[in-house]
């Protein structure tokens, strides 16, 4: 349901419904301040850039521009590596357990700022409040305590005695999840002793230019962590780097493929963590109420802007009919609107590059012949929108069936037999995630241990914890992210 | 016209003509969406393998229609039914049930709110140590639960023990407040069947709206399914009044007792072919009641119940629900799961007496703006 106006009379009995939800927004000004335009944090200092050229950050829910940042150069990105050389001597000679103190405190400080966070990533993302505040900035925090537990550790964390860190890790990261990307990638690197140099998505720096301040809040020593803004090609300036001699990226498939290429023959270590178009599985004897639940989590959590969405349901033929029924049932009882409110389920798509992508991707599912479904719901008039929306009738050779959306848009296809569904899971060229609905032990085991997935969840979907490992294989990338595998990719063994 | 009488156990009886029954009529479900239809389909066409035999028919008008009608015809297809039905993941039915709770209701939605809990509440007091003062004291409690503000709505029922039906009924006279009794040896069920046919004749003859029975715990958990089963059809038809009416039935569950989601979902199915009107969670008698989890999932089994046969059952969780808090979780997942057609004091109560309080003084507060404070309710 859109979100409702706000009714004069108290207890009236309001339009749409008996209990209708008044507006129940968080305060934009919780995000704290926010600057009209970035530098760069270079050297623990927030610096101009050396070039001119300036880009936008806008608040997609309401196309308001929220701050200018900087197009970094390839001057600055030189400037911000060489000051993660710098500081690299001292921060990996530091003891583990002094390193600790610092990702413990940034921790804590993540968690006693956790309100201005989750509402900046709101603003900045379009995501609901809702999830930034229970979902993101959590993560954010817990993977930072998790991590600053591992630094004093290393030498049994498998990698034999003394494991040395890489050196200055170059990360690029997307616009989904802004800071929670941030946090799985700089938290590890710290850890291990290298020091960073971070880009940010165009679309998303806010909080990584919030993060800055935190380090420095922290104390953090200059140059361990600095954080270069600008678009893909200040992303390629950094991945080219000489002197970089990691460079771990998450995102699109097609731009992780032109990494992989530019780094092919350099001694830099990569990590990928790219596309997918996950499957999930409902076999006829799943818990109906629960997977329901897991097939909304999965495709409509983050407006399907998840690389481990589950945006291709599987579903076995002799339980499709109900299954889909009571989906929409409860698709119909989705909140999509202004992400600030607290009662909103889907936020705002967010930039129109995307919302176009998403739009041209399910045009093209309607006239390959798919059925498509969305419930009734009132879309706010300015910003980016898009309707849950659900595809019956679709079969392999279908677009929808093939590439990665990235937005609120469920594939449904069907199957007869186990074999059958492993099959047609694996029949994609990704493979992050996978999820599989049974209530009988050994199907799970017999369908996970077929399924060409680098994360396989069981009777639940889109679970994150910083213990476990996250990667993916074929196109969906390569290197794991999370829990003790995590350290290997910042780490030289 | 008045009916006189003696009950099984002696008792005289006076039963006065209906007058202010609040007997839900039960909903024609004329235009259905297709989902429900659709659900509908599937349950008839999922469970019509197990109708086999025919001997004692399910209870619940609409049944007959739905496919399900001879599901009870022995233990064996009863049992196949109930394990047949689909299994709930602890971990995903307790994720939603919080996840429900996060919805933050403010200004004018919690105002509706607080005064849909308040008239949906059965305002319980089952003491040993109950006496007509505290009955009647109760009863005007619930008759006027502010008396600083005559807007405040009443409770929907006072919940007695059965010697005291005669007390609340005569309290509550003129008002349209119903009185409901527990029944069947509550809290533990544990007596001849006999006997719990009379506790609820009692209770009956007494004057009482409704019958807040519980089943036999035991039977259900040794697998006695079908004696859980006819125990609530005798039971229904103890609630029959020499007029024809019937006092509304209530089947407790102990879901505390129960355990595992599986039994509940499957007790909520028993209890619902076997005719409840409603369905409810706790005695407030064990250490745990009523839960969001336990309720949500009750309120699934209505839901698609309803889907199946057209019937609407009531849900009634009760015991551990304090705070207006609380409640407003509750309604939440009423209103998410089931909608517009169960928002209303026929269709979901609670069992609470505490609560009442709470939710009075959160309605002070957002009508003047400050917090007053315990001394500014009524005890009772």
């Amino acid at each position: 349901m859109a979100k409702k106006k706000n009714t004069e009379q108290p207890a009236a009995k309001p339009a749409g419904g008996l209990f209708t939800y008044a507006p129940a927004p968080e305060s934009p000004a919780a995000a704290g301040d926010i600057a009209s335009s970035y530098g760069h944090f270079i050297g623990g200092q927030f610096v101009d850039s050396s070039g001119s050229e300036a880009l936008k950050t806008v608040n997609p829910a309401t196309e308001e521009v929220l701050a200018e940042f900087a197009q970094g150069t390839e001057e600055d990105v030189d400037r911000a590596v060489a000051a993660a050389r710098k500081a690299f001597g001292d921060w990996s000679a530091l003891p583990g357990s002094e390193r600790a103190k610092y990702l413990f405190r940034i921790a804590r400080i993540i968690q006693e700022r956790g309100r201005e966070l989750a509402v900046l990533e709101s603003i900045d993302n379009g995501k609901p409040i809702r999830e930034t505040r229970d979902f993101d900035i959590p993560t954010v925090a817990a993977w930072f305590f998790y991590y600053a537990g591992w630094a004093d550790k290393l030498d049994y964390a498998g990698f034999g005695p003394n494991p040395r860190p890489l050196g200055v890790a170059g990360q690029v990261i997307p616009w989904n999840f802004p800071l929670m990307m941030l946090a799985w990638k700089v938290a590890p690197a710290l850890a291990t002793g290298n020091t960073v140099v971070l880009k940010p998505a165009e679309t998303t720096p806010l909080t990584a230019l919030r993060f800055a301040e935190i380090c420095r809040q922290a104390g953090l020593p200059k140059g361990v962590v600095n954080i270069v803004t600008g678009d893909g090609r200040t992303g390629a300036a950094l991945t080219a780097h000489p002197d970089v001699n990691k460079v771990a990226f998450t995102g699109s498939t097609p731009v992780g493929r032109a990494i992989a290429r530019q780094l092919a023959g350099s001694r830099k270590k990569l990590s990928l963590e790219l596309g997918g178009k996950a499957a999930n599985i409902v076999f006829d004897d799943a818990p109906i109420d629960q997977a329901v639940e897991g097939i909304v989590n999965g495709i409509f959590f983050n407006q399907g802007h998840v690389c481990c969405a589950g945006s291709r349901l599987l579903v076995q033929e002799s339980v499709q009919d109900e299954l889909l029924d009571a989906l929409k049932r409860r698709m119909s009882t989705l909140r999509v609107g202004d992400p600030l409110d607290k009662n909103t389920d889907i936020g705002a798509i967010n930039s129109a590059a995307q919302l176009a992508r998403i739009t041209e991707l399910t045009e093209a599912g309607e006239a390959e012949g798919a059925d498509r479904w969305s419930p009734e719901c009132e879309l706010p008039g300015t910003g980016f929108w898009f309707r849950p929306t659900l595809f019956t009738g679709v079969s392999q050779a279908h677009r929808i069936a093939q590439e990665e959306i990235f937005g609120p848009v469920l594939s449904v296809l069907t199957f007869r037999t186990p074999a059958e569904a492993v099959e047609k899971a694996n029949n994609t060229p990704y493979g992050l995630s996978a999820g599989i609905w049974t209530e009988k032990g050994s199907r799970i085991l017999w369908t996970a241990e077929r399924l060409k997935a680098g994360v396989v969840w069981a009777n639940t979907f889109n679970k994150f914890d910083p213990t476990s490992p996250f990667g993916g294989y074929k196109e969906s990338g390569y290197g794991r992210e999370g829990g003790r595998h995590g350290l290997e990719a910042y780490l030289d063994v | 016209m008045p009916l006189t009488g003696r009950s099984r156990s002696g008792i005289e009886w006076r039963a006065r003509t209906p007058r202010s029954y609040r007997v839900p009529v039960r909903p024609q479900v004329s235009v259905r969406p297709r989902w429900v239809v659709a659900l509908a389909d599937y349950y008839a066409r999922r469970y019509a393998a197990l109708v086999t035999m025919s001997t004692v028919a399910a209870n619940a008008p609409g049944v007959a229609g739905s496919g399900l009608a001879d599901v009870a015809a022995s233990e064996a297809s009863l049992r196949r039914f109930l394990h047949g039905l689909p299994g709930v993941d602890q971990v995903g039915l307790e994720a939603r049930a919080a996840a429900l709770g996060t919805r933050s209701i403010k200004t004018t939605a919690k105002a509706y709110g607080i005064d849909l809990a308040i008239s949906m509440i059965d305002l319980t007091t089952l003491e040993g140590a109950d006496t007509v003062g505290k009955v009647r004291a109760l009863c005007a409690k619930g008759r006027t639960p502010d008396p600083t503000d005559p807007t405040t709505p009443r409770v929907a029922a006072i919940c007695v023990y059965p010697d005291m039906v005669a007390t609340a009924k005569d309290a509550l006279r003129g008002t349209d407040i119903q009185v409901a009794s527990v029944a069947t040896a509550f809290p533990a069920g544990r007596a001849a069947l006999p006997v719990k046919l009379a506790d609820t004749a009692d209770a009956v003859a007494a004057g009482a709206d409704e019958i807040d029975m519980v089943i036999d715990r035991g039977a259900f958990l040794s697998g006695r399914h079908l004696d859980v089963f006819n125990e609530i059809v005798a039971v229904k038809e103890a609630c029959k009044r020499p007029d024809g009416s019937s006092a509304h039935l209530k089947v407790i569950f102990e879901t505390g007792e129960l355990q595992t989601y599986d039994n509940v979902r499957r007790v909520s199915w028993l209890a619902m072919l076997a005719g409840a009107d409603f369905i409810k969670t706790s005695t407030g008698k064990v250490a745990v009641n009523a839960t969001p989890p336990v309720t949500l999932l009750m309120l699934e089994a209505v839901r698609d119940f309803r889907a199946a046969t057209g019937v609407q059952v009531g849900v009634k969780p009760a015991g551990g629900i304090r705070t207006t808090k609380d409640a407003l979780k509750y309604l939440v997942m009423v209103n998410e799961t089931l909608g517009d057609d169960w928002l209303t004091p026929h269709w979901f109560r609670f069992g609470a007496s505490s609560l009442l309080n709470d939710l009075l003084m959160q309605r002070q507060k957002l009508a003047t703006g400050r917090y007053s404070g315990p001394d500014y309710v009524t005890v009772d």
